[in-house]
């Protein structure tokens, strides 16, 4: 049985795959599919993915803030509240907006570089 | 007793204003980073316990001749109702800040570190979702972006190093090493611990010069001596190009052209014409166009959270 870490990575690779919301369902026989597709067994060793497990991998999600269900239908269907990209940018902000001043750090460098490394670093110059 | 709390507040004032600004403008900490590191946690520890030392020394003046007697007394007068009769107006007073600033620091360092495990453990959810592996060991993690980005992200025997496709497409192998062994650095010397202390100081007491300098110069204090540890098995111009590229990365991520210009500006300080590193211009540069973060009081906040 896959731990429930590497099931949701598989569902929420799914939902951002996937243009539209989907059922557990879906899901459910979604994963079956690429974990028999990639001729592996990874996600489930020859037992049945249950319902109640994709379920579960969904709530867990919900709680994360990183999907939503629709509360109109029955099943309830499901869908990513951001894109992987929007995901990826919101982390690279955090780390970018704290990134440390680094030019002032490079500074101390600065007429500490021997003739050999500066004659590198120039040559370097040209392909940046 | 009376004395020795003129002498603490005396220490702390001096620990508070000139003692620091001098520090922060000293040019040695860039050449031994890990004694000026040492210097400016005895400069906040001497600092706070100066600072409460001498309201406490100065309110129980009248009721001992020690500390240890004098808070002997303390104590029976609010546990056992002893009588307070001794005590006038201004050291009830000062015990009561003393108390107060006490209580203030230690719940602000508290609420800084809850801070920062929430954003922490909020990082590792997605980084669990959004990076893989990278090939070589299971602590450095490959994040799918353009700019090139490198980090840690600690938490004990979860800390992880991070890196972006980008940075991997841009830094040669050596590169990447250099860059591997900073990042460790941070995480094996424990700079987290120093950022977390450094940002509840501030956070705690904003209004106190040594509070901003102390933090703005751990924060710079910390990357020399991840370098430091980098230099030790890559050479200085394969570290110094791994340094530049990362920070043109940072600059694209946040919109702010300040960076990479400043980052080519280090890199034109190497003067082409005679060889020699045309030192002065270049620092200046450098010094002129530091990146947006240092200014942005929210983004400073972050710091905390990363190395």
């Amino acid at each position: 049985m896959a731990s429930l870490g590497e099931l949701e990575r598989a569902v929420m690779d799914l939902l951002w795959a996937g243009q539209e919301a989907a059922t557990a369902n879906t899901l459910r026989d979604r994963l079956a599919q690429t974990s028999s597709g990639q001729g592996g067994a990874a996600a489930h060793e020859g037992k049945e993915l249950a319902v109640t497990t994709v379920l579960t991998v969904l709530s867990r999600l919900e709680k994360k803030g990183l999907v939503e269900r629709e509360r109109g239908t029955r099943p309830h269907r499901y869908q990513a509240v951001s894109s992987r990209e929007e995901h990826t940018a919101e982390l690279m902000h955090e780390v970018l907006g704290s990134a440390p001043d680094r030019e002032a750090v490079l500074a101390r460098f600065i007429g500490s570089v021997s003739e050999g490394e500066a004659e590198t670093l120039r040559k370097l110059l040209g392909h940046l | 007793m009376f004395w020795a709390s003129y002498l603490l507040a005396v220490l702390a004032i001096v620990l508070a204003w000139p003692v620091p600004i001098l520090l922060s403008r000293a040019q040695w900490p860039a050449r031994s980073p890990f004694t000026a590191m040492l210097l400016w946690q005895a400069i906040a520890l001497a600092g706070g316990l100066s600072m409460i030392g001498a309201m406490l020394v100065y309110g129980l003046e009248p009721i001992g001749d020690n500390l240890i007697a004098g808070l002997r007394a303390l104590a029976a007068m609010v546990l056992f109702n002893a009588p307070t009769t001794a005590l006038g107006f201004w050291h009830i007073f000062a015990l009561s800040a003393a108390a107060l600033l006490t209580a203030h620091l230690v719940f602000t360092l508290l609420l800084t570190y809850y801070k920062i495990e929430r954003q922490r453990r909020r990082h590792r959810e997605l980084l669990a979702l959004l990076a893989s592996p990278s090939g070589q060991d299971a602590a450095t993690l490959v994040i799918s972006h353009d700019s090139p980005v490198a980090y840690c992200l600690p938490g004990g025997a979860r800390s992880v190093t991070v890196l972006s496709d980008g940075l991997m497409a841009a830094l040669e192998p050596a590169e990447l090493r250099a860059v591997l062994i900073h990042e460790n650095a941070h995480l094996s010397q424990r700079h987290h611990l120093l950022l977390w202390a450094f940002a509840a100081w501030r956070q705690a007491l904003p209004w106190l010069p040594t509070t901003r300098l102390a933090q703005e110069s751990v924060n710079s204090l910390i990357e020399m001596l991840a370098d430091d540890v980098a230099l030790k098995s890559e050479s200085k111009a394969t570290l110094i190009k791994a340094i530049a590229i990362v920070a043109s990365g940072s600059a694209q991520g946040t919109g702010s052209e300040l960076a990479p210009t400043a980052s080519t500006a280090a890199l034109a300080g190497l003067d082409p014409g005679n060889g020699v590193l045309a030192s002065d211009s270049a620092r200046t540069t450098l010094r002129g166009s530091a990146g947006c973060c240092r200014r942005s009081p929210s983004c400073r906040q972050r710091c905390a959270a990363w190395s």
